[in-house]
Parts: structure tokens; sequence; C-alpha cells
């Protein structure tokens, strides 16, 4: 228990399917809950539900700055937590929640919702929606190592997490236009197809092998900007991937 | 540099001993026989490669259907196909020399097309994407353990398909539906007709139409494939190939001990890895410095770097 990490998880203006990418990897966070993460609080897997004090908070869902209770859940996230992690596409980027204008029952006065990120610093993205299990457990075990690790760990885990630090620090808009903007104007694109694939909704095809984005289906996730091997893509990590899966799969042995 | 050609376990100039195969492959049939052979052992359930046109109208199945292919595609424009056939392979086999956008059927070749153990042919920047989607699997659930052989071919630029024909019906003056095979090698970029013409076009003509997202590409003999292969350093009709990781050690030990391939050993070949190590480092070197003069390209202001 003693070399555990606290981890506590704040559910905002997400639709819970981060909760349920999480919750997929089965087995994967069983051995995660064993060995290397005390759960401090959930609002749907654990039974205490109020925010503690932990190293790593994982955040769903996106701010609603109307409602006085999740404006004061997200602050005290922050000042509770060492490190908190923007968990999904809402947390990160705003995603669906951006095209909310209100009216919905039963809080028809519920209409502007704010990434994270607006509202405190954040210091780690997972985007996509929903991010997929293995990108969580790969962050989670991650994180253990970074805190609780041996200092090669630490170090692998730093140049691990830096790439996610820094899509926290680069802002809080990510959808296919960031595509077109930082990657394809900034001539960088090179027609992997990595976008496509990665959209969970369908949204982007090939043109000649150059991505056409269908903008009214974009839902703004900012899974195809951050899948992009040239939005950020860094040799020292991806060069060692084989020893690196090997690391993962064996922590969750 | 030392670092030019990336990890590797093994390399060898090698050829398919497969003598039909060898009509339809580009140089020694690597990619296509190797393929078969993962397919043949169930090493891998299918592959995703560059096809063609006639291949997409014969199997409309094993393509994605969209506005941007709908009408099919033109003569030697590729299109990501899921082949799951010998057969298949070798419809789909040859270079293209334009984009195909393999790693986007990457999620899609593990769900509408059930695939559980997916093989995937690309450039070294599509290895790039495979490996980056496996440690940072963003939008990729469940997809990094079902890549279970990613074969990469070496490149040193690549073109978009407007490039291709402005090069082939402006420059060579021929038919794109005439062409049989189109080629790099010895400095030269050859087209060869159906009727046995053949046309040859200095590299210098073929610079400007590269796309422009190449020229920050710092990987030539794909680093970060299971196994990479290329003509460049071994003999026509052979193929140098590097095998890089442990899964790529496994599969071309069973290919060879099957008989697929015939090796000679990279040292006693020419040009051997002698010019694989001189075109990497040209690359790397060229690539370099166009990401050196992209921190100074405005004034006071930079062209974003990619890399970390």
């Amino acid at each position: 228990m003693v070399d555990k990490i606290t981890v506590g998880y704040t559910h905002l203006s997400g639709c819970t399917g981060c909760t349920v990418a999480l919750a997929d990897n089965y087995g994967g966070l069983l051995t995660l809950l064993d060995r290397y993460v005390d759960l401090k609080y959930m609002p749907t897997l654990a039974d205490v539900r109020h925010i503690q004090k932990v190293d790593v908070s994982f955040v769903e869902g996106s701010v609603c700055i109307n409602d006085k209770l999740a404006v004061q859940e997200i602050k005290e996230t922050r000042e509770k937590s060492a490190v908190v992690v923007a968990l999904g596409g809402c947390a990160c980027y705003g995603n669906i929640t951006r095209f909310s204008r209100g009216g919905q029952q039963n809080q028809p006065q519920h209409e502007a919702y704010l990434p994270i990120g607006d509202i405190i610093k954040v210091d780690v993205y997972i985007p996509g929606c929903a991010p997929s299990p293995q990108m969580i457990r790969n962050v989670a075990v991650m994180a253990y190592l970074l805190l609780k690790g041996t200092k090669e760990q630490k170090d692998l885990a730093t140049k691990y997490l830096t790439p996610l630090m820094m899509a926290a620090q680069r802002g809080t808009t990510a959808c296919f236009c960031d595509l077109m903007t930082e990657v394809i104007n900034q001539g960088l694109c090179m027609g992997c197809g990595s976008c496509a694939s990665a959209c969970p909704v369908r949204a982007i095809t090939h043109e000649y092998g150059k991505p056409q984005g269908e903008r009214d289906l974009c839902i703004k996730c900012g899974a195809c900007y951050n899948q992009c091997p040239r939005s950020w893509f860094s040799f020292e990590v991806v060069e060692n991937y084989e020893a690196i899966n090997e690391a993962i799969m064996a922590a969750l042995q | 540099m030392g670092t030019e050609l990336g990890k590797y376990k093994l390399c060898v100039s090698a050829r398919s001993t497969n003598k039909k195969l060898l009509k339809h492959s580009q140089d020694g049939g690597i990619v296509t026989h190797l393929l078969a052979f993962a397919l043949d052992e169930g090493i891998i359930d299918g592959a995703i490669v560059a096809a063609t046109k006639e291949f997409a109208k014969a199997n409309p199945s094993k393509i994605m259907r969209d506005n941007s292919n709908f009408d099919f595609p033109e003569p030697w424009r590729p299109i990501p196909a899921i082949v799951t056939t010998k057969a298949d392979l070798l419809a789909a086999a040859g270079t293209k020399y334009n984009l195909s956008p393999n790693v986007s059927m990457i999620k899609e070749a593990t769900r509408s097309f059930g695939l559980d153990k997916v093989g995937i042919v690309g450039t070294p920047c599509q290895m790039q994407a495979v490996r980056k989607g496996q440690l940072y699997p963003i939008g990729l659930r469940d997809v990094g353990a079902s890549i279970a052989l990613a074969v990469g071919i070496f490149c040193m630029e690549n073109f978009p398909y407007q490039s291709i024909l402005q090069l082939v019906e402006d420059h060579a003056a021929m038919k794109m539906e005439s062409v049989k095979k189109m080629e790099i090698g010895k400095g030269k970029f050859w087209v060869y007709g159906k009727r046995g013409q053949v046309v040859q076009l200095p590299l210098k003509v073929t610079h400007k139409y590269e796309q422009p997202g190449c020229h920050v590409c710092l990987d030539y003999v794909a680093n970060l494939a299971d196994i990479s292969t290329g003509s460049v350093g071994s003999p026509d009709g052979w193929s140098t190939v590097f095998v890089r990781s442990k899964i790529g050690d496994s599969v071309w030990a069973k290919a060879i001990a099957a008989g697929a391939f015939e090796t000679q050993p990279i040292e006693k070949v020419k040009p051997g890895l002698e010019l694989v190590t001189k075109l990497a480092n040209e690359k790397i070197t060229k690539n370099k410095a166009t990401l050196e003069e992209r921190k100074t390209f405005g004034v006071g202001k930079a062209l974003r770097n990619p890399y970390i």
C-alpha cells in the first residue's frame, strides 16, 4: 500500500465514456488497483465521492460555468492534486460540449461549458473521444513510474509524458482545423492516414492522399490532431517502442 | 552518423523464390512474399496494402468507399485496401510512387474487416505513425496489440498523385494507363510503358514535384518497421532487407526456414550497405537542414517543428 500512488477521479460534464474506457482495461484495471493505484474517490467506481487530497486527479468532462458545484469541484480538484490529468476530449478541448447552447432539461440555464484548462492549470492531456483504454493504461503506469519508480523509470516516464504535458500547455482547442493550420498549412503533412483512423466520427477521408475533413461532422475532440505523427513526435520515446510496450505489459502481468 | 540505418538484428540481400511473384513485384518481391507467407502461416489474417484502381474495381468490399474514391481512382492512384489472399497480394504488388494513406485503415481493419492480426505495409513515416499509435493510442482503441507485422519500405520522398501525373504525362509524354511500371533507381526516374517503351527522367526534374511533408522526414530505411526493405544496396532484382524487431526476427526466421527467400550476405553484394548508408545520410542531412531553415523562415517567425 505504501508504494501506491493516490488517485482521484472528478466527473464533470462528460458522458461517462471515459470512465467506461478506463474500466475496459478489465484485468489490467484490477492489476492497476491492486499494485499501483489507491483510488481515493470516483463517482462511478468508488464509494467515496468527495474530492480528496491525491497525487493524481483524472478529470472527465468539461466545466459548466453556470453550475456552482462544477466550478467548485474543478477548483478543489486543482487545489488538492499534485498532478491534474484532463481525461478525454471534453476535459481537454470541450469536445461535443462546445456545441452546447443551453436549453436542455432539467437545467436549461446550463449553457456555457469550458474545457478544464480554461479554469485551472492542467498538467497532462489524454485526448480522444473516448480515449482508448490502452492510452489511459499507459499514462497510469507512467504516472506511477514517475512518482514511485527508479531513476531510470522516472526518466522514461518523463519522456513519455512530456508530449502530453506539452499538449496541455498548448491550449484548449483542437479539432480537424488544427490539422489544417498546424500540420498541412505548415507543410508537414505526408499523408499517412493516422487522422482518419483516429477520428471517432469518421469525419476524415483522404483526397489524393491528404486529409479531407467533413467539418460539420467534427466534434472537436482533438484525436486526429494528437494522433498525427507530425503534430508532435518524440524520437526518444517512439524509437524505443518495443522496450516501452514490454515494460508496460510486464507492469500489468 | 551511425544511427542512419536504425536498429536492426540482421541485414541481407534477398529475393523471393517464387518466380511468378517476381514478375509482379517491384524488386525482390520481399513485401509481397513476406505478407503471403504471413497469411499462409496465420501470422496475420489480412494486410493493409496500397492497391490499384483495377483491384478496387474488382474488390469493392476490400476498400473503404467514400467520397474520395466513389468513382474509383485513376490509373496509378493507390488506394489503401485490405487483402486476405495471395491473389489479392499479387494484384496489389509494386510501388506506386504516390500517396497511399495506409494508416487510415488501421482501425477499420480491426472493425469493419474483422481482423485480429493486421499486417501493414508503409513508408518510414507511416511506420512512425504506427508506432506512435501503439504507444499513444489516442483514437486507436484495441488497435496496437492487433498489429502483427509492419513492413516498411525505404523511401527518399513521395509524390502527390498530380505530381506523378505531371511527370508521366507532361515530362515523359506517356499516358498513365499505358504505364507498366515506375521506378526510381540509378539516379533516374524510370517510366516503363506496356508496349515496351522506356522513358527516363533525371531526378533533378522530379525534385520540385515532391510533397513538402517529406522534406522534414529523418528516416530513410523505415527504422521503426518490423522488417524493412528496398532496392537500394542490392543488385537488380534483389532487395536489401533489415530485420529489426522481435516480431520481425521471428517472422523472417520462419520465412527463411520455409524457403520463401534466397539470400546473400549484404557484405558480398554490390553496391551494398555503403550506398544505403550514403543515401540515408544524404536524406537526413538535407532534411535536418530544412528543419533548421524552418526555425528562421520568417522575420522573427518560425515554422513549426513537429519533433520533440
